[in-house]
């Protein structure tokens, strides 16, 4: 890994596709890097393929049939699709839109959930480390140490979605998918993520779908600009804001449209 | 008035109706079941004797609520496996195909089919393969009603089961994906514990139909007015004897059988009052 470390991206998506139906593409002909350590942000009006392009990085389109994926995406210089689904989805962890811990488990079988899933049996010791950590890492264990044993369901929309990003965070993936986890989310609770993620892109690479530009500029050290299934431009997050190639991108970033 | 308050009116009316009816049925019940209640008191319940012979007439209830109880519980037991993997099979394995919505559409007619129907078949079909096993003289008693019961209820349970299993949200399924699991690990850690008081609830209602089930279970119960003393003995249920006896029933009689009416009517609103709490609660 560290002779990777600065040469390689972690991921490399070429000549990606995706299509729904037969012939209507989600996602056209993308070919992008995200560089690792960073947090790269892709943005774009709804429906601009921005989510398929970011649930194609842990293959969760395979969980339904007919949808067509045709070009590769390397992780670590290898392509992911002949990997094991399984192990894939160990490296690369996910956040939803939508906070969505497990109603039946409490606080800390949410975070070890991925190992008891797995069937992967851990020492107590073991268990209460990864939780202790996994929870500090989301700045949510002084909230919620007294609480543990207590369903995830009860904890605040926000904390719930932090309880999410440990879930996703305790198996201690490479990659860490986000699909626009603040959208549900208060103001408040949404700069709590934010600053969040600042910290653990120190230890994860951190792929962040969002239509909110303003929080793309806080938190993004590279975007995407992605437009009817194309990605449109792509760079560092500040070239792109101040000084936008393509015509699209400055009419999204000055607000004509989105 | 205003057509508003017209309509007001009316549908306060249809609503009114339904109230009456129902304490009508209840009161009548009632009514008609105080003689019997009156001449045995708590002992109807516990007695296993039923003698019709003027003179020495004497009514219990026993046989019947045992009856009731055992073929329905029988038959629930038999139904769980295969309403539960059916269930599985339409709204998850293949959810969305067109095979689940054939097998779908093929639950829906099944509890659409008479109850005459089930009996007959269970009496022209069932019945002699059972005595072909060997396991039974006359194909009559509480397995083969138990059986044709379960294959009665099975789209009942299957129905309701698939609608709770299809209403886990897909998000904590995809959590569960995303995190590496297993279809059958989703299905197993994720699915079922979430749908759990749901599925149950659905069995619990299947059985509240169970209970009151009577025509098939009539034609195959072998009718006899004793507690069942195995798998292949003939019993009785509540439903059935108030079929079987009510035309010839006077007096006291028909006092006693009113108030088998009455516990069945009881015994079945508590099981889908149970039921229906538990979908409620936890849902």
């Amino acid at each position: 890994m560290s002779d990777t470390h600065t040469t390689e991206p972690v991921l490399k998506i070429e000549g990606l596709s995706i299509a729904y139906e037969p012939g209507r593409y989600a996602v056209k002909d993308v070919s992008a890097t995200v560089r690792r350590n960073s947090i790269t942000a892709i943005m774009g009006p709804s429906g601009c393929g921005k989510s398929t392009l970011l649930r194609a990085m842990n293959r969760m389109h395979e969980l339904y049939p007919n949808i067509e994926t045709r070009g590769d995406i390397l992780l670590d210089g290898k392509s992911i699709f002949p990997m094991s689904v399984i192990e894939l989805r160990r490296k690369v962890g996910m956040v939803f839109q939508r906070p969505n811990p497990f109603p039946n488990m409490t606080i800390y079988e949410n975070v070890v959930a991925g190992y008891s899933l797995n069937d992967i049996r851990l020492k107590k010791n073991q268990r209460d480390e990864i939780v202790e950590n996994a929870l500090r890492n989301v700045t949510l264990w002084d909230e919620v140490k007294e609480f543990l044993f207590r369903k995830g369901t009860f904890l605040s929309g926000g904390q719930q979605q932090r309880l999410c990003v440990a879930r996703a965070i305790a198996f201690n993936p490479e990659v860490l998918l986000l699909d626009e986890p603040t959208s549900a989310l208060d103001p408040i609770a949404t700069s709590k993520i934010e600053d969040l993620l600042g910290e653990l892109k120190k230890k994860y690479t951190i792929v962040l779908v969002t239509h909110n530009m303003s929080q793309a500029a806080r938190i993004s050290d590279d975007s995407m600009f992605m437009y009817l299934g194309e990605l449109v431009e792509a760079g560092r997050t500040e070239t792109l804001f101040t000084t936008p190639k393509d015509a699209r991108t400055e009419a999204y970033l000055t607000g004509k449209f989105g | 008035m205003s057509g508003d308050k017209v309509t007001k009116a009316l549908l306060f009316l249809s609503s009114l109706t339904i109230l009456l009816l129902s304490a009508g049925i209840v009161l009548s019940l009632t009514g008609g079941a105080i003689p019997a209640f009156r001449e045995y008191g708590f002992s109807f319940i516990t007695s296993t004797v039923w003698n019709p012979t003027s003179g020495s007439e004497e009514y219990g209830a026993l046989p019947f609520i045992a009856g009731t109880v055992i073929t329905s519980l029988l038959a629930l037991l038999l139904c769980i496996p295969m309403a539960f993997s059916t269930s599985l099979f339409i709204a998850e394995y293949f959810r969305g195909t067109r095979t689940a919505g054939i097998l779908r559409s093929l639950v829906d007619m099944l509890a659409g089919i008479p109850s005459i129907v089930y009996g007959f078949w269970g009496f022209y079909a069932l019945r002699p393969l059972l005595i072909s096993t060997g396991l039974t003289d006359q194909g009559f008693g509480i397995f083969t009603a138990s059986l044709v019961l379960a294959i009665m209820i099975v789209p009942y349970a299957t129905s309701l089961s698939t609608e709770i299993i299809a209403m886990v949200p897909s998000e904590l399924k995809e959590a569960a994906y995303s995190l590496g699991a297993t279809r059958r690990e989703v299905i197993f850690r994720v699915i079922i514990p979430s749908a759990r008081s749901g599925i149950v609830a659905s069995f619990i209602l299947a059985l509240g139909r169970a209970l009151g089930e009577t025509m098939a279970v009539t034609m195959l119960i072998g009718n006899a007015n004793i507690i069942p003393k195995g798998l292949f003995s003939p019993g009785n249920t509540m439903a059935s004897v108030i079929a079987n006896q009510f035309g010839e029933a006077d007096g006291l009689k028909l006092s006693a059988l009113i108030a088998i009416g009455l516990l069945l009517f009881a015994i079945t609103a508590l099981v889908n009052a149970a039921g229906k709490f538990i979908i409620r609660r936890f849902a």
